[in-house]
């Protein structure tokens, strides 16, 4: 050497998850004391193992699940050969040889080779058509296989082959459960748990052969079924074998290193050569080997250090392990013990109506086991006290109902993440306690979901802790916190925001030009898409775009609501819900006429017409046109009702006259497209008759004015509006109304109803726009104005009097 | 589809290609049921009975994108090619053979099949 290498040399065998974590934490810990060499047998930058579930359920794209891109090898000075296993390890010589030739030698060695699937000697195992489930080439195999064939076969009802059959069903494919044991995921689940498990996949479409031994997998050229012991034989053109894994230690055996299962390591994950760590699924520590992700991310933790640092003391002291099963929809959680011993006992909880099991071991009064089912909201409360071992005798009668109900009967703290202690453990797959996150938010002063994900890993793997770390970003970073970063559907990964921000920006004025210039991944996007976008052209460029009736949802392409039998009704404008005999008469003649099965008042003070066939609706809409009648857009994204009580005119306790602000307020807004629904109403005095204070904009009259509530809620979140301000006259309530409904429409995002725009940007933000800046709400309620013009035709009028635009109403054939 | 002049016997003319619009559906009573015709960004055209496998909900009235549906009841996709309803969800809606000749929508129906 003509150069004196003054770092020493650390080699890791394994570019998977635990090796490259280690490498990670070793580099925060001191970036300068090696150089890094790093052999992978799979020609890939590691990825997230786990996540491969989710690609072959199609929820994810192979891009999606990379952790270090080729880019952070090279930032961070690591010497990557990816798809180029190490075939030997010399001791003596401390050096390694891959297959390609290399030699490398090394000062540290860490093996991190993973484990490799569990193949039975059977016959067929070398048939086309027959894989495992470890890597991204099974996968790949897998997703062709879903392409090309209709049956698939899964031996193994544990976590792995149930989220492989999951995933093979999704792609299509008709899917066979084979398992050795009398119930599913036996290892984790007990027997009831396992059942109403197998019941939930089986409605979903699994086929299960449980007590199956597989003897044989049969075919001609390719993988055609497979034998049971039993006799039974099951079709299949695809057999993926996961039955489970096992250490990949066949590169140490020659090597002298103490192995049983595993390559043996002592608590500092040393092997019993102290040149020599391992971390990871090819480790056995005290006895144990293990195969989910959480230990091995404590492992690289304690490993890291002692690479780092030759005095460090820290010592990885086994992992209590959890399980959930990546199902979506299918809620399965346990830990520790899976049954009461001599010395414990049970606790079970069994809702059969709602498919909710729970059962926790008990012993000496603390939890030493868990199992859920249906229902797992509860999982991290008993997880930690099962760690932490805490008393649950005082609360042991209702502990099964959950945290809540135990804090609500004041026998523990009410549940807040921000009473969360430091050490409790948000995120279980990555090890990453509360006190961690707090931290990095402060000191690193991080908004967003995704930072917190890169600064800490917590939530960064299965997710299933994300609302948790949400919750501790609000309440750490308080206002400053941005909602995550999230596509508005599958079709892009720019959020509402970015979106409106680029149609106003570049100046889109078409949903195509949209789509093609933000490059959307489905060329004509979704139903989901479509109508918020049309929406959002509507808002920025009124006057201007022409709607898109194709991007609409049936009600408002068809202006009535749709009903479950393919029906519609018919809801016309009933201004302030005053109405008189006239219209009164016309409605009764046409639910005559056209024999209209039902009529209904509805809850905003109008009158519905169920069960109108859609052939009728322009027939309908004429007769009620003719009567004055216009549509009451009771089907739309849009203003719906302005409810009001009678008021000063006739009430003894009126202060003002409510029905007619409710009506002049109705004149100004209905027409209005929304991001959702929007409900306005005004009461003559405090009684609130007319329930402002549960509507989007509600107006309760008062001696000396109006007060203006805003972001009330009666629907699935009942919400009690916010006051916004007092006013004096009717000109201030209907600028304010009008100012308040522009700024939703032009900031909340589609489908966001007042309530939770309000709750996401705070009423502080509305107030600061709307009542202290008295520039910016004038020009907010000019520009509501302006695109009033345009949205107020009635479109039943329309409808129902033009050939081109009733075409949508009539069939385009009819066969005798 | 099917290009050949000569392979029409049987099939009825159902109406033009403009009058059904580009991702949309316009529907053809007869008597063993409504179908829904489908017009495709492409211009492909498909025929389903319209009735989604769910809940019997009226395909005709979804959003198309690509070439699927989206049921209007509860958001169920439908495979405009096949009528299978795309996975998790399980059923199909039945398909009816369609073609376009010279811009007119031709459907063969179960009812004249020989």
């Amino acid at each position: 050497m003509n150069m004196i290498n003054i770092r020493e040399r650390l080699v890791v065998i394994g570019n998977g998850m635990a090796g490259m974590r280690t490498v990670e934490e070793l580099l925060k810990r001191d970036p300068l004391r090696y150089q890094i060499t790093v052999f992978g047998a799979e020609p890939h930058v590691n990825y997230d193992r786990i996540a491969l579930s989710s690609v072959l359920a199609g929820e994810k794209e192979i891009g999606q699940i990379t952790i270090h891109s080729l880019a952070w090898y090279g930032e961070n000075g690591v010497q990557l050969h990816a798809g180029d296993p190490v075939v030997k390890i010399d001791r003596e010589a401390k050096t390694v040889t891959s297959e390609s030739g290399r030699v490398e030698p090394y000062d540290k060695l860490l093996l991190a080779m993973g484990s490799k699937p569990i193949v039975p000697p059977i016959p067929g195992l070398e048939l086309p058509g027959v894989c495992a489930f470890r890597d991204i080439a099974d996968v790949e195999q897998m997703i062709a296989a879903s392409t090309e064939h209709r049956r698939a076969i899964v031996i193994g009802g544990g976590l792995l082959g149930l989220e492989a059959a999951n995933g093979l069903m999704k792609r299509g494919m008709a899917v066979a459960v084979v398992h050795l044991a009398e119930t599913l995921m036996e290892r984790q689940l007990d027997t009831a748990a396992g059942r109403l498990l197998q019941r939930e996949l089986t409605e979903r479409g699994l086929n299960f052969f449980t007590n199956g031994q597989t003897e044989e997998i049969f075919g001609d050229g390719r993988a055609e079924g497979v034998r049971l012991a039993d006799g039974r034989e099951v079709p299949g053109d695809l057999v993926c074998m996961a039955i489970g894994i096992r250490p990949a230690i066949e590169l140490v055996k020659a090597t002298g290193l103490d192995i049983n299962r595993g390559i043996v390591v002592h608590d500092d994950l040393r092997t019993s050569d102290p040149d020599i760590f391992a971390v990871g699924e090819c480790a056995e520590h005290r006895g144990k080997t293990y195969g989910l992700v959480a230990p091995l991310y404590e492992m690289a933790k304690v490993c890291a250090d002692h690479l780092a640092g030759d005095d460090a003391t820290t010592g990885y002291a086994g992992t209590i392990l959890f399980t959930k099963l990546k199902v979506t929809g299918v809620d399965v959680f346990s830990a520790g013990a899976l049954a009461a011993g001599e010395e414990s006992g049970e606790l079970t909880y069994n809702d059969t109506a709602r498919q909710v099991y729970k059962k926790l071991i008990v012993r000496d009064g603390k939890i030493d086991g868990v199992v859920l089912y249906g229902d797992v909201a509860d999982s991290s409360w008993y997880l930690d006290m099962l760690k932490s071992g805490e008393d649950i005798t005082p609360f042991q009668d209702a502990i099964l109902f959950g945290q809540s109900v135990v804090a609500a009967m004041g026998k523990v703290k009410p549940v807040s993440v921000a009473d969360f202690a430091d050490s409790y453990q948000i995120c279980g797959c990555n090890g990453v306690c509360k006190g961690t996150i707090t931290e990095a938010i402060a000191d690193k002063g991080l908004t967003t979901l995704e930072e917190v994900r890169l600064h800490t890993k917590a939530s960064a793997s299965c997710g299933s802790c994300t609302g948790l770390v949400e919750s501790l970003l609000a309440a750490t970073a308080g206002a400053a916190a941005k909602p995550k970063s999230q596509g508005m559907c599958r079709c892009t990964d720019l959020t509402h925001e970015e979106v409106r921000g680029r149609v106003v920006a570049e100046g889109l004025k078409t949903i195509p030009d949209v789509m093609r210039t933000l490059d959307w991944k489905n060329p004509d996007g979704c139903h989901s898409c479509r109508p918020a976008l049309n929406f959002y052209l509507l808002c920025a460029w009124p006057g201007e775009y022409r709607d898109d009736a194709q991007s609409r949802f049936i009600n408002e392409r068809a202006h009535a609501n749709i009903q479950k039998d393919g029906t519609f009704s018919v809801i016309p404008r009933m201004w302030g819900g005053v109405t008189n005999a006239k219209e009164l008469r016309a409605i009764a003649d046409v639910v005559d006429r056209y024999d209209i099965p039902s009529v209904k008042v509805t809850g905003g003070q109008r009158i519905d017409m169920l069960g109108v066939p859609k052939d009728q609706l322009p027939a309908v809409w004429r007769d009620l046109n003719a009567a004055g009648m216009v549509s009451g857009h009771a089907y739309g994204k849009a203003l719906r009702t302005v409810k009001t009580c009678v008021g000063s005119e006739w009430c003894r306790f009126g202060t003002q006259d409510s029905t007619g602000m409710g009506v002049a307020l109705e004149k100004m807004t209905w027409g209005s497209w929304h991001p959702h629904k929007v409900k306005l109403a005004v009461s003559g005095c405090p009684r609130n008759c007319a329930e402002a204070t549960i509507k989007d904009f509600g107006v309760i009259a008062v001696e000396s004015g109006w007060e203006l509530h805003v972001g009330g809620n009666g629907g699935i979140h009942l919400r009690g509006t916010d006051l916004l301000c007092k006013v004096e006259t009717e000109a201030e309530v209907l600028e304010y109304c009008g100012a308040f409904l522009q700024l939703y429409r032009e900031e909340a995002r589609y489908l966001d109803r007042t309530a939770p725009w309000i709750e996401r940007v705070g009423l502080d933000y509305v107030k600061g726009r709307i009542v202290e800046d008295e520039a910016g709400r004038k020009e907010l309620h000019a520009r509501f104005l302006h695109a009033q013009q345009f949205a107020q035709t009635d479109p039943w009028e329309e409808r129902a009097n033009s050939e081109v635009r009733s075409r949508e109403f009539h069939a385009l054939a009819e066969v005798a | 589809m099917m290009a050949d002049g000569a392979m029409t016997a049987g099939w009825r003319d159902v109406g033009a290609l403009e009058e059904v619009p580009r991702l949309g559906s316009r529907t053809v009573t007869t008597p063993a049921g409504t179908i829904a015709v489908f017009r495709t960004k492409d211009d492909e055209v498909f025929a389903l009975e319209d009735r989604c496998p769910h809940k019997a909900g009226p395909l005709s009235q979804g959003i198309v994108h690509g070439h699927h549906v989206t049921c209007p009841l509860h958001n169920w996709l439908i495979d405009l090619k096949t009528g299978q309803a795309v996975a998790p969800d399980q059923g199909c809606a039945p398909t009816i053979p369609v073609q376009v000749l010279q811009d007119r929508i031709l459907l063969l129906l179960p009812s004249d099949l020989p």
